[in-house]
């Protein structure tokens, strides 16, 4: 199986020991967060409160929370499009708070392709920025449209594509870049039931193909089970718990329905019902 | 288990609801007959000449005043063999694209400028905002006062008209790119100035195309008032020195030949607008 580039690159450059450390440090640390808004009059609006959460290398993480509890604010927090009003977002250990770069890729709900370019254009799109060659270029492009199983459609303009194929060359841009961290607000969000499955399947699969790591913010709570390793579940704006996912690291959709999923559902539907 | 369902109330089966009549006519988006579409194109265009027609082959108004339709068309293939019509529509095409081309040079980077950046908005809509309610036609003397009655003095009038325009409708296009379209840029590593060159400028690109198409009649309004006070040829010429020798069948003519070329002009910038953005999927009307 053919591996994720920035694997290749990582077991190439360092020794045994860095390996190890790398997966002792987390990724991305977000340290004591809090946004408050300006609301109506003198009025505050806190929408986060105190948020910490780590996330280490090679994992793949959920944050769930019903709509309207602060998830997208979080996110757009931790890509450095939004600043905190107070703690700081780390990546690799270094502060990156307020300032947004190609080391945390994203991936929104929608309306992000570039309608004037090609799936092909589309996805080196970050790539023009690394200065790397075209040929270079070319070979990077056609590697992850290879992927996300879109190498038909390189020369389509996305107006052509369905919805499902829209977010996979999302996906497939954003992981072109070789971020550190792969954000994503809800990919799937806008999706129809059967699709969203499938993205969801094929989403996995990548994971395990590539291994980069992943922090992903939804909803809906059978899609984290089913697709992260561990789940952050967010409530009025503050982490109300953690819980580790104990599934096999390999999953087919039918693990939905298995006692073991349903069991973590419920802990995770509880943990969500619960008020402070 | 539903055995105990009981009989609705009987306020429930007198509930009136409300629906939408029937009509071909007056739909709303739901679909129109291509035929009665045909058919009411044809009438528009007809229905005036038609009128045109009657009102003045009967007299009902006196021919110096409103002259037959083949009156006028007959007037204008003489003009065209005989007045050398060609060079006025020739000197007014140059100095409606010298104006226009002006226009665009300056206000397409303002809007876009305004439209990008908070800093530039707030130091420049002011400005633009008041001036836009100045009216160019107010300008005119200060133009020929400063400018003098030459080429150049046209041309400002032309630019000086359609600009604002350009500048609020290409500000106003930048304002509707998504954030996340912006936003996701960041994230691939992309500078201010990638952004602006390589996102911003292409999302708006089809709409600078139309705010430019629609603009271009404002600059065939303006090259008229420009030639009526000082020019020794052009349309507006010909319209002005036709009035003072009261020949409307003249100024019927001309008028009628800038509504043809605004509507070519029109056509051309649509294809061509068709042909560069064969990516955009908003319907052009
Ligand atoms: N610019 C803003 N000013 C004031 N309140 C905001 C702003 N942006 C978001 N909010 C509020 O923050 C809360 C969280 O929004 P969001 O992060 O989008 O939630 P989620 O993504 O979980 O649905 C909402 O109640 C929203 O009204
Ligand atoms: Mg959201």
């Amino acid at each position: 199986m053919q591996d994720y580039a920035i694997d290749q690159n990582e077991s190439q450059s360092s020794s045994e020991t860095h390996q190890v450390s790398l997966n002792c440090f987390p990724k991305l640390e977000v340290e004591n967060v809090s946004k408050v808004y300006a609301g109506k009059g003198k009025q505050l609006l806190t929408v986060l409160q105190d948020i910490n959460i780590k996330i280490f290398p090679r994992e793949f993480i959920c944050l769930v929370g019903t709509s309207g509890c602060g998830k997208s604010t979080l996110l757009n927090i931790i890509a450095g499009l939004l600043p905190p009003s107070t703690g700081e977002v780390l990546v690799d250990g270094q502060s990156v708070t307020g300032r947004p770069g190609s080391d945390r890729g994203m991936v929104f709900q929608g309306y992000t392709l570039y309608p004037w370019l090609t799936v092909a254009q589309n996805v080196a799109f970050g790539l023009q920025f690394q200065g790397m060659s075209k040929a270079d270029q070319k070979d990077q492009v056609n590697y992850f449209l290879n992927v996300v199983g879109l190498e038909n459609f390189a020369n389509n303009y996305p107006k052509q594509l369905s919805g499902g194929m829209k977010q996979r060359v999302a996906i497939a841009r954003a992981l072109a870049n070789e971020p550190a961290v792969l954000l994503m607000d809800e990919p799937f969000g806008a999706l129809d039931a059967q699709t969203k499955e499938q993205m969801q399947e094929f989403l996995l699969e990548l994971w395990e193909k590539t291994h980069v790591t992943v922090l992903m913010i939804t909803h809906d709570v059978e899609e984290a089970i089913y697709l992260a390793q561990r789940i952050y579940v967010l409530g009025l704006g503050q982490v109300k718990g953690e819980i580790p996912i104990r599934l096999p690291q390999h999953r087919e959709l039918d693990i939905k329905l298995s006692p073991e999923f349903v069991d973590i559902k419920r802990q995770v539907i509880n943990m969500m019902r619960q008020r402070h | 288990m539903f055995e105990s369902i009981p009989n609705p109330p009987p306020e429930l089966i007198k509930r009136q609801y409300s629906y939408l009549p029937n009509s071909t006519f007056w739909s709303i988006r739901q679909g129109f007959p291509r035929q009665i579409s045909i058919v009411l194109i044809i009438m528009s265009l007809v229905l005036p000449l038609t009128v045109w027609t009657i009102v003045s082959t009967t007299e009902l108004v006196p021919a110096t005043f409103l002259p037959t339709p083949l009156a006028v068309l007959s007037t204008g293939i003489t003009m065209f063999a005989e007045n050398n019509l060609w060079a006025d529509v020739f000197a007014s095409c140059a100095r409606v694209l010298a104006g226009f081309v002006l226009a665009a040079v300056i206000g397409v980077p303002v809007g876009l400028a305004i439209g990008t950046f908070h800093s530039m908005d707030s130091l420049l809509s002011p400005l633009v905002g008041t001036v836009r309610y100045m009216p160019t036609t107010g300008f005119v003397p200060l133009i020929i006062i400063w400018v003098g009655l030459d080429e150049p003095s046209k041309i400002l009038i032309i630019s000086l008209g359609v600009v604002l325009y350009n500048i609020i409708m290409v500000a106003d296009a930048v304002k509707f790119i998504p954030n996340e379209m912006i936003n996701v840029a960041y994230t691939m590593g992309a500078s201010r100035w990638d952004v602006l060159g390589k996102v911003i400028i292409p999302a708006t690109f089809p709409s600078v195309l139309d705010t430019l198409r629609v603009n271009i009649s404002g600059a065939w309004n303006f090259v008229v008032i420009a030639e009526v006070l000082a020019a020794q040829n052009g349309l507006g010429f010909k319209i002005i020195q036709s009035q003072r020798l009261f020949r409307t069948d003249r100024v019927l003519f001309c008028i009628m030949l800038i509504g043809v070329i605004g509507l070519f002009l029109d056509y051309a910038l649509k294809w061509l607008s068709k042909k560069l953005t064969p990516w955009a999927d908003q319907v052009r009307h």
